[in-house]
């Protein structure tokens, strides 16, 4: 079976003479979330527009479930679903009128039931006679959710649902985008609040100038790049750190009654031991120890900064 | 064949006609009624007759042509601008439809928009003149052609501009002055030699001239020729927007 998406040697320069695409590989397996990170200006609106037909590429190729993007548009577009970054609705439409028009769109006939079914998941139902200009931002970002659902997609490209949308309706939206893949869509998403990548996503991808620096399954990449660090209370405040100890990578808090431990938890050896030996050595006591594990935003931010 | 794609544009265009009802159905027929009167009836009182047809019942086949392609103009030059302003247009770009598909639905849209226009006119000028419609088929043939032609081209408009007021420029600027000096309310040949001739380079003098010999089976230019070069504009306009699809021009980076 081939995978949902395979990008091959996709490269993009636009018209300025700008290059926001250089050869990206990847591929993208069904059924999974897969998570797009990278800052301001790195790609991804582009690589997804190019993707979706609306940017065109300047070299490479796109297979969707296996089929040509350009040359099987029609097969591949039909399996695409988009939710655009921009808030990009009608105005003077209503809420129904608008998510079956894009049903249409795709080539299905219509069905009521199932467009119900749509805008009740996405607490739109009691709003689909209301005019799209007349709803809340965040009610029109729904709406694109709902058009993009319309064609029943079985890969769905999310760029940057959740910006600018309150707790409530981003918890709303994960349960969408859960019960989504529950029933086995491919979900790309992009985003800048990467504690959601960190709930949600089976694999991350970070993107920066237009490369894919690196793609890594979520769990084996906190493990792999993510620091530790040891925390321990001391009993008797420490004005400085002794000379002793200068070998470590420890920092002393402000007020000299915390000290912590930055380690490499992948590495030959943590160092753990000799620190503790260290410190008995030079009669400093600690009432309380806990580790730490960086987060994915963590992790991210210092990958960006190795790149740049 | 996508028919729900092309069904679905279609529906969603004259949806905003009902929507806009009295800006886009009420206000031209108006608007035209208007020249009627003060062509009609203050000019009409002066001239009584060109080639034995009553000024009234004369200028109808003008007025109906001149609101056929001002309304395809902007219906079809908005109708593909307002999505591309908004960004709406990226569902269309990105849907399994063809180029062909898209064009149909908005061309489509918009020339049945000027059509109905024409017809609402074309029964109100019924009410106040005799007329006779000797070559309905003909009349029909030109009647269609014109308002897909300028639908087509209204579209060309539509993507092309880069504000509303490169929107309005070609259909206020450009049209609406060839319409007026197209023979729509009057005859070329009632021209000084000199201007017949220049009146020969203004399309818009061979839809008419060819859409009046439909009504009365007189005509500035011979009928053939009319046809001829409605159908040359129509194969222009065909070909520019295949180019604007092929190159993805002002649509796609
Ligand atoms: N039409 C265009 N013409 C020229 N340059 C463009 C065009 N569209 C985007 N760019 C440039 O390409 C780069 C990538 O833009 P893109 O929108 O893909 O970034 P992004 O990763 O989505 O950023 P953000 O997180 O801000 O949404 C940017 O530097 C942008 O300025
Ligand atoms: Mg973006």
């Amino acid at each position: 079976m081939p995978p949902a998406l395979q990008i091959e040697q996709l490269s993009k320069t636009y018209e300025s003479g700008f290059k926001a695409l250089n050869s990206v590989n990847l591929t993208i397996e069904r059924g999974e979330l897969f998570a797009l990170l990278g800052p301001n200006g790195a790609g991804k609106t582009t690589l997804i527009s190019v993707i979706c037909g609306l940017v065109r590429a300047s070299a490479g190729t796109v297979r969707v479930h296996g089929h040509h993007w350009t040359e099987e548009y029609r097969t591949a577009r039909r399996l695409i679903g988009l939710v655009p970054q921009e808030l990009t609705t009608e105005s003077f439409e209503t809420v129904s009128a608008t998510v079956n028009f894009s049903r249409g769109l795709y080539g299905l006939p219509k069905d009521p039931a199932r467009i119900e079914q749509i805008l009740k998941d996405l607490s739109l139902w009691e709003k689909r006679d209301s005019r799209i200009m007349t709803l809340s931002g965040g009610m029109k970002r729904r709406v694109l959710i709902a058009k993009a659902l319309a064609h029943e997609p079985k890969v769905l490209f999310l760029d940057e649902p959740t910006a600018g949308v309150d707790v409530e309706l981003r918890r709303d939206m994960w349960d969408v985008v859960r019960r989504l893949k529950a029933s086995g869509v491919t979900i790309i998403l992009t985003t800048h609040y990467i504690e959601e990548a960190e709930e949600m996503a089976d694999r991350v991808g970070v993107i920066t100038k237009g490369e894919i620096i690196l793609v890594e399954e979520k769990n084996a990449l906190m493990r792999k790049l993510g620091r530790k660090q040891l925390v321990l209370q001391l009993v008797e405040p420490l004005a400085r750190l002794p000379e002793s100890l200068a070998g470590y990578d420890l920092t002393l808090a402000a007020a000299g009654d915390e000290l912590t431990y930055t380690y490499d938890s992948q590495g030959e050896r943590t160092g753990i031991t000799a620190l503790m030996s260290e410190l008995r050595e030079a009669g400093i006591h600690f009432r309380d120890l806990q580790t730490r594990q960086d987060s994915l935003e963590k992790i991210f931010v210092n990958l960006v900064r190795q790149s740049q | 064949m996508n028919l729900h794609a092309i069904r679905a544009i279609y529906a969603f265009e004259m949806a905003r006609t009902w929507r806009t009802l009295f800006q886009s159905i009420v206000s031209p027929v108006i608007s035209t009624s208007l020249y009627f009167v003060v062509f009609g009836a203050a000019i009409g009182s002066r001239i009584q007759e060109v080639d034995g047809v009553s000024y009234g019942a004369f200028i109808v086949p003008g007025l109906i042509m001149l609101s056929l392609l001002t309304q395809s103009l902007s219906n079809a030059s908005f109708g593909i601008f307002f999505p591309r302003f908004t960004g709406t247009i990226f569902e269309v770009l990105s849907a399994p439809a063809s180029y062909f598909e898209i064009v149909v639905g908005y061309v489509g849209a918009a020339a049945t928009k000027a059509m109905l226009v024409g017809v609402i006119i074309l029964v109100t000028a019924n009410l106040f003149v005799d007329m006779r419609i000797e070559h309905p088929l003909w009349m029909v043939l030109f009647f269609v052609l014109t308002a897909v032609t300028f639908s087509l081209f209204g579209f060309i408009i539509g993507i092309w501009a880069k504000n509303f007021e490169q929107l309005q420029f070609v259909p206020l600027l450009i049209v609406t002055p060839l319409t007026f000096l197209g023979g729509s309310f009057y005859s070329i040949r009632m021209l000084p030699e000199f201007w017949q001739t220049v009146t020969l380079f203004n399309p818009v003098v061979y839809l008419v001239s060819g859409f009046r010999w439909s009504f009365y089976g007189q005509a500035d230019v011979g009928v053939g020729l009319s046809l001829a070069m409605t159908l040359v504009f129509l194969a222009a306009s065909l070909g520019v927007v295949a180019w604007i699809f092929k190159t993805g021009y002002r649509l796609k980076s």
